[in-house]
């Protein structure tokens, strides 16, 4: 793999940038692989980069029906934080956060992460309360945060309307400084770029059609460009996992929802934090070129549109106007629908299934991305030993069973 | 945005007016005291979310307020029919033109003005 670096910049401007490596091969596939990662996303990816590199798996395919990161990975907000309430969600989106935080030197690939800090705002008495208590048990497991009063959250974003005549007020907010946004296709390529390098398949519009099972045992899938076989098989797909669980037998608590997704004109540097709120169900960030990303609640219905209905974007701007009046004429440019897979408690599914060998990785819902690097981490950890990594066994599908779930809603919520 | 027939005002209504409260025909067990761990959380959490036609059960908040009952393609949300509760789906996966031969022959009102998705 050639190297990134601002001397190779240079170098390829004398020849006119023409010669520049693809940035991953396009291989045929071979017969037999140690492990298959179905689903090239972002979570896919990361975790046959980390089998790769970490865990000493280099024998491992992509399998994408797609392509790269043309899924939730391409239409999410980007929002990356880790202020979540409970000791295991805080544990997985935490380790996620530090790996963020050296990924672009990691993948030598600029990712582009910024930490601009994330508001949640808190509009009523009882948002407050949640807020000071999930604040207070970010700091006990070591996640930054501080609650800010109305007074602090106008210093910070000038531009909100953070008066009492509000319809709803801002009171205060929760405020993670580290956190903040990347640019997400970068994520895609950057792990496609280096999970290639060390030996990675990429397998792009190829589709899994079904698995080959003996015995309780997997030992390869059937995809449209004919069987490959691997021992153990990791299906990372998002909104589609369901579909892939019942080709295995498998029956997952998810449900498929729309969810949308808006950006405006450019405009001048305006915002430069991220501001959601769960009350009022819309989060709003400004990208480095200027749009304003507006992300709104899922659709209530199941869909695998990848589109949702009108009233929904439209109560979300209702909601970003109201917080940010200045905003009123900003005219929108493109908006789109994901699929996210959402799960009854909130928080992913990282597990083993009654099928020896095939691992599931979804119901990452409406909060998926920040979690990229670390989700990937610990399912190819999970992956390669065999046995769930300590901070990816809380989130077993047992939990769906024996009662311990792992509510999240509070710190999802609309929030992303 | 969906056009919703309302199977009790029998009226055709703009989505807004109408919320969706998941998957329909999930039956509460019967004596939840006698069900294994694994038969109550495969009733409270796990649902069929097929690609394909789907039965969901609707609320008409703003209207009624009464609960019935759509049958809808999750992939082109079109909208095959709504019933009303305690009536069975004239669609179904298995007869997705919904020919339903078994069933006592039952006019499907909703299917001719069902809504489309505009």
């Amino acid at each position: 793999m050639q190297r990134y670096s601002g001397f190779g910049l240079v170098k390829h401007a004398l020849s006119h940038h023409e010669n520049w490596q693809r940035q991953w091969r396009n291989p045929t596939p071979k017969k037999q692989y140690d492990v298959i990662v179905v689903g090239g996303g972002g979570h896919g990816l990361a975790t046959a980069y980390y089998l790769a590199k970490e865990f000493g798996v280099k024998n491992v395919a992509v399998i994408e029906k797609g392509w790269l990161g043309g899924g939730n990975t391409a239409r999410n907000t980007t929002i990356v934080r880790s202020n979540y309430l409970w000791d295991e969600a805080a544990a997985l989106y935490e380790h996620s956060m530090k790996l963020w935080e050296g990924l672009s030197q990691d993948l030598n690939y600029n990712v582009m992460f910024s930490q601009r800090g994330v508001l949640n705002l808190g509009h009523t008495l009882q948002d407050m309360r949640d807020i000071q208590r999930r604040v207070n048990a970010n700091r006990l497991n070591g996640v930054d945060g501080e609650v800010l009063d109305a007074k602090g959250v106008q210093a910070l974003v000038p531009i909100m309307d953070c008066s009492k005549n509000a319809r709803y007020p801002v009171l205060g907010a929760s405020w993670q400084p580290r956190a903040g946004v990347a640019r997400h296709d970068a994520v895609a390529w950057g792990f496609a770029r280096a999970a290639d390098a060390l030996g990675v398949d990429i397998l792009q519009q190829t589709e899994v059609t079904g698995f080959k099972i003996r015995d309780g045992q997997i030992y390869g899938v059937h995809t449209n460009r004919g069987d490959i076989e691997a021992k153990t098989v990791g299906c990372v797909a998002a909104g589609n996992s369901g579909v892939l669980a019942k080709m295995a037998g498998i029956k997952l608590p998810l449900e498929s929802h729309p969810l949308q997704a808006l950006v405006s004109e450019p405009l001048k540097p305006i915002l430069d934090t991220v501001v959601m709120s769960n009350h009022v169900h819309g989060y709003i960030s400004q990208s480095d070129k200027g749009d304003l990303v507006i992300g709104a609640g899922i659709d209530g219905y199941n869909g695998y549109g990848q589109r949702g209905s009108y009233p929904t974007v439209e109560h979300t701007l209702q909601a970003i106007v109201e917080m940010f009046p200045i905003f009123s004429r900003v005219r929108m440019n493109r908006q789109w629908g994901g699929v996210v897979d959402t799960c009854p408690d909130a928080c992913p599914i990282l597990s083993k299934t009654r099928v020896k060998g095939l691992y599931f990785n979804c119901g990452w819902g409406t909060g998926g991305f920040k979690a990229t690097p670390g989700s990937g981490h610990v399912f190819a950890a999970s992956l390669a030993r065999g046995e769930m990594h300590s901070i990816a066994a809380p989130f077993s599908i047992d939990r769906f069973h024996t009662g311990a779930l792992v509510d999240e809603h509070g710190a999802a919520g609309v929030a992303h | 945005m969906f056009y919703i027939h309302c199977p009790y005002c029998g009226e055709l209504r703009e989505e807004e007016e109408f919320h969706p409260k998941g998957q329909a025909h999930i039956a509460r067990p019967a004596d939840p005291a006698a069900c294994t761990d694994e038969e109550w959380g495969d009733y409270l959490f796990f649902r069929d979310n097929p690609r394909g036609i789907h039965h969901e059960l609707w609320v008409h908040a703003v209207g009624c307020r009464k609960f019935f009952n759509i049958t809808r393609h999750t992939v082109t949300y079109e909208i095959l029919e709504t019933y009303k509760m305690g009536e069975r789906p004239a669609f179904t996966a298995d007869n997705p033109h919904g020919h339903d031969a078994e069933a006592a022959p039952r006019p499907a009102p909703a299917a001719a003005q069902a809504g489309v998705h505009a």
